[in-house]
């Protein structure tokens, strides 16, 4: 057991306990903390490990939420079966917009811009399909708040807490195991210099279009935990710019391509913007906007002073190994 | 010889906007030979190894390797079916640690990592920077970044390795240690090596046989001691003199 | 019915001039500092605040507050180019890329805090009157603003090519290296260039609000409208810029004139979408 290891286990610990004394509003903040280290260690692997820049991500949160949202509310399909369809859109999307942008050699900003552009397409999109409730909102039909239907999705905070919890303590042990694997040696690689990875026989459009439709379908499974738990799905917002980048504000606060990034930039951020909007309001005027400024600033200082993001930087203050592959000590 | 040489390259032509960079190289390469490609600055040498690893296509003549054509594949297909290169301008992945640098490479072959990860180590100690296993590769200075890049190559078990001017800003103790290391290979695994090389006491000690070029076109090939003595190649790097 | 669409056709021309200055100014700073200015629609929109001020307060018609509005986005761009973006010019795009996202968030929520979320829009006196030109009719404070525009992108391409500054910006852009050797002092050639591009944000942004209301929403908007301007005309190229502005000004009143208004930006995704994988040099650049 490594000191990494117990330091992990403790934050487990902290969160499954937390119930115990943690009120309604924490567990809320907790839920948004854990929500958004889900999709950014998802959105991670597309950036941190194969090194594609993605700016668009919300799309696939957007996908995944509205796919298994709208089978739920027209259809009655349980979120269990859901799921896969919303996964399966989300990767077939992330494939198109991959196959394009790889095959065509779209690059660097250039593919950055593609993916925001589908993001934006999808969102005006969205707005104009009817059954989707359109720009009005999609909105999910509350049920029983007292039980616990895992198959339907319905039911207690309790049950979403700990379900996010699982899916956040699943995407890190997947993402553990990936960068140890043969696929994540080949996404560093091609991160690293795609002309040195293709020397080495690695099939560079591949990697890259591996690691666009896992993230894209991870990141779904993420929409769908959305859908269900706010129960109300709007295009501007499920498909804006402003949700895209603030799934990629934790991972990078917390450090582009580490496992441990994603948690400790939404263990950062969320609070913080809780905490100043809290502020605020306690000194008697409500100003819109202002938590999104510090998450600005916050970002701004973060890219000046620590590029690397906090987590390496702590990573060394704590005397703890590297957590990620492909991570030696200079 | 009557089986088809390892390598075979004929008559490979290459225009880049209208300038004909390569016009015409021709030359075999057989099974546990050491070839060395000579020629003066500008003269194609590089575009011959990126036609021959797939980077660039050219645009005539025929690449083979054990008879199989490899025109038209990708460069990761050509390292597939057994060619390792390095880039004149090494390409280390930087911001990964030198033993995974390696461990990339042999899992070409392999996909267990942990076997991929032996075999790394094995090349490192061959190539003597097991030492700095576990350094970032961005911190290597350029000697060791120029190994690093050999050991790469090597880690992925080709058959022929393409070598582009590994041994250029190597000190003299330097470049003879790994001349040792090519030598010692060639000998016990029956490597084959075409290298691209301006350090002539590398060239020299190393290679079985030279292959001139200039201005993209085949001057003359021969072992090193004729091939140094031989008029137009005199010609043809003092002809550069003059300029 | 035709009337009214070459009515349509025109306006967009018009609107798409004034669009294009404010790309032209992402384009020349790509052009030569090689950083995308992803705060562009966010600094368009702070001018344009920077105008209603200016109309409000000491009613300062925008056309003649414009030079004090770019003096202003000059300042501005040659302070971010120095104090923020220059340590960032040799780090990795994607690091570029997030700074300048930071800063464009911070753009957006500053105007948030200080405007508030409504929209503020500018009524000048002659807002209303129109020219008859044959069959067409012609709004003035288009016709105004889309003139200006192309005076000042006139007078930036002049710059360019005539003065000494705009030649050693662009020995800049052609050759870093080179430039260094001769002694250029690039640092405050590119922190001028920002200034530049910003300063052509700021005029683009006093005409702009004489045409649409601003709101802090109009700065993400506008710099994606930016961006498809100049990737469909060519990152880094002037002219394609140009040319970008007015086809997605044409195309944006067509797709709202034959679909439905609110699928005009879908439309423009469309392009940008089909300009990135098709040649994303852009119409009017040049190969790679």
């Amino acid at each position: 057991m490594s000191r990494q290891a117990i330091l992990l286990g403790l934050l487990l610990a902290a969160f499954a306990l937390a119930p115990l004394v943690a009120g309604p509003y924490l567990l809320s903040v907790l839920v948004v903390v854990m929500y958004f280290a889900y999709v950014g260690q998802a959105w991670n692997i597309m950036m941190g490990f194969a090194g594609q820049l993605s700016l668009g991500h919300t799309l696939y949160v957007g996908l995944g939420a509205y796919t298994a949202a709208a089978l739920f509310v027209h259809l009655g399909v349980p979120a269990a079966l859901g799921l896969f369809a919303a996964a399966a859109a989300a990767v077939a999307v992330g494939g198109v917009i991959g196959a394009l942008g790889f095959r065509f050699g779209v690059k660097g900003v250039y593919f950055a811009l593609l993916t925001i552009a589908f993001a934006e397409f999808t969102r005006i999109l969205f707005e104009h399909i009817p059954g989707l409730g359109g720009p009005a909102g999609l909105f999910l039909p509350v049920g029983d708040r007292g039980g616990i239907d895992l198959i339907h999705l319905r039911g207690h905070p309790l049950m979403f807490y700990y379900l996010i919890l699982a899916m956040t303590v699943g995407i890190f042990l997947l993402c553990r195991r990936l960068v140890r694997s043969r696929l994540g040696y080949t996404w560093l690689a091609v991160r690293e210099d795609q002309e040195a990875a293709a020397a080495l026989g690695i099939n560079v459009f591949r990697a890259k279009l591996t690691a666009v439709m896992l993230s894209a379908g991870l990141t779904a499974l993420g929409g769908v935990f959305f859908a269900f738990y706010y129960n109300n799905l709007f295009p501007n917002q499920a498909f804006s710019m402003n949700r895209s980048i603030e799934i990629i504000l934790a991972p990078i606060v917390g450090g582009l391509g580490t496992l441990f990034g994603p948690i400790l930039g939404a263990l950062i951020l969320t609070p913080l913007g809780e905490l100043i909007t809290m502020a605020t309001e306690a000194m008697g005027f409500k100003a819109a906007g202002i938590k999104q400024l510090c998450y600005g600033l916050s970002l701004l200082a973060i890219v000046k002073f620590l590029p690397d993001g906090v987590w390496p930087w702590l990573r060394t203050r704590l005397g703890l190994e590297p957590d990620a592959g492909g991570e030696g000590e200079s | 010889m009557s089986a088809a040489p390892l390598l075979l390259v004929e008559g490979l032509v290459k225009n880049f906007r209208g300038l004909r960079a390569v016009d015409g190289v021709t030359f075999s390469v057989n099974a546990g030979e050491v070839v060395a490609l000579i020629g003066p600055n500008g003269a194609g040498k590089t575009t011959v190894f990126n036609m021959i690893a797939g980077v660039f296509q050219p645009d005539g003549g025929r690449v083979e390797l054990e008879g199989a054509s490899l025109v038209g594949l990708r460069p990761d297909q050509v390292c597939r079916a057994g060619v390792g290169r390095t880039f004149q301008l090494v390409k280390p992945f930087g911001n990964i640690s030198v033993e995974e640098n390696v461990l990339i490479g042999a899992l070409r072959w392999t996909h267990d990592v942990a076997q991929a990860r032996r075999r790394a180590r094995e090349v490192l100690d061959l190539l003597g920077l097991a030492d700095k296993r576990r350094q970032m590769a961005r911190s290597l200075t350029l000697p060791d970044r120029k190994c690093l890049e050999v050991a790469r190559a090597l880690a992925t078990g080709p058959k022929l390795l393409l070598l582009d001017e590994v041994m250029a800003g190597l000190r003299p103790a330097e470049t003879d240690r790994m001349v040792e290391t090519f030598r010692k290979l060639n000998r016990e695994s029956g490597l084959t090596i075409v290298l691209i090389e301006h350090v002539m006491r590398a060239v020299m000690a190393l290679s079985q046989r030279v292959v001139v070029i200039n201005s993209g076109k085949p001057v003359c090939e021969g072992v090193p001691e004729e091939v140094v003595r031989d008029p137009r190649v005199l010609d043809c790097y003092l002809g550069q003199e003059k300029l | 019915m035709t009337i009214d669409l070459a009515n349509q056709i025109v306006t967009g021309l018009l609107t798409g001039l004034v669009y294009s200055l404010m790309a032209l100014g992402l384009s020349v700073i790509f052009g030569v500092v090689r950083v995308v200015n992803f705060a562009h629609g966010e600094m368009t929109a702070l001018a344009m605040y920077a105008a209603w001020m200016l109309f409000t307060w000491l009613e300062l018609d925008p056309l003649v507050g414009l030079p004090l509005i770019a003096l202003l986005l000059f300042a501005l761009g040659y302070v971010m180019q120095r104090g923020l973006i220059d340590a960032f010019v040799a780090k990795p795009e994607h690091m570029q890329f997030i700074l300048l996202v930071a800063v464009a968030i911070i753009m957006v929520n500053f105007s948030l805090l200080v405007f508030g979320p409504d929209a503020h829009g500018i009524q000048v006196p002659y807002g209303f009157d129109t020219y008859e030109v044959g069959p067409l009719l012609v709004d003035k404070v288009r016709l105004l603003a889309a003139s200006a525009a192309l005076a000042i992108s006139g007078l930036l391409m002049l710059f360019f090519r005539r003065t000494m500054t705009g030649k050693a910006i662009r020995a800049c852009a052609d050759n870093l290296v080179g430039a260094r050797v001769i002694g250029l002092n690039v640092k405050q050639l590119y922190a001028v260039t920002f200034g530049i591009g910003s300063a052509c944000v700021g005029a683009a942004g006093a005409l702009l609000s004489l045409l649409i209301d601003v709101m802090p929403s109009s700065g993400p908007e506008l710099t994606m409208l930016a961006f498809i301007i100049v990737i469909v005309g060519g990152l880094g190229s002037m002219g394609g810029a140009l040319l970008g502005g007015m086809l997605i000004g044409v195309s944006e009143v067509l797709a709202g004139y034959f679909l439905m208004p609110s699928m005009k930006g879908m439309f423009s995704f469309a392009i940008l979408i089909l300009i990135l994988v098709l040649r994303p040099q852009g119409l009017m650049g040049a190969r790679k």
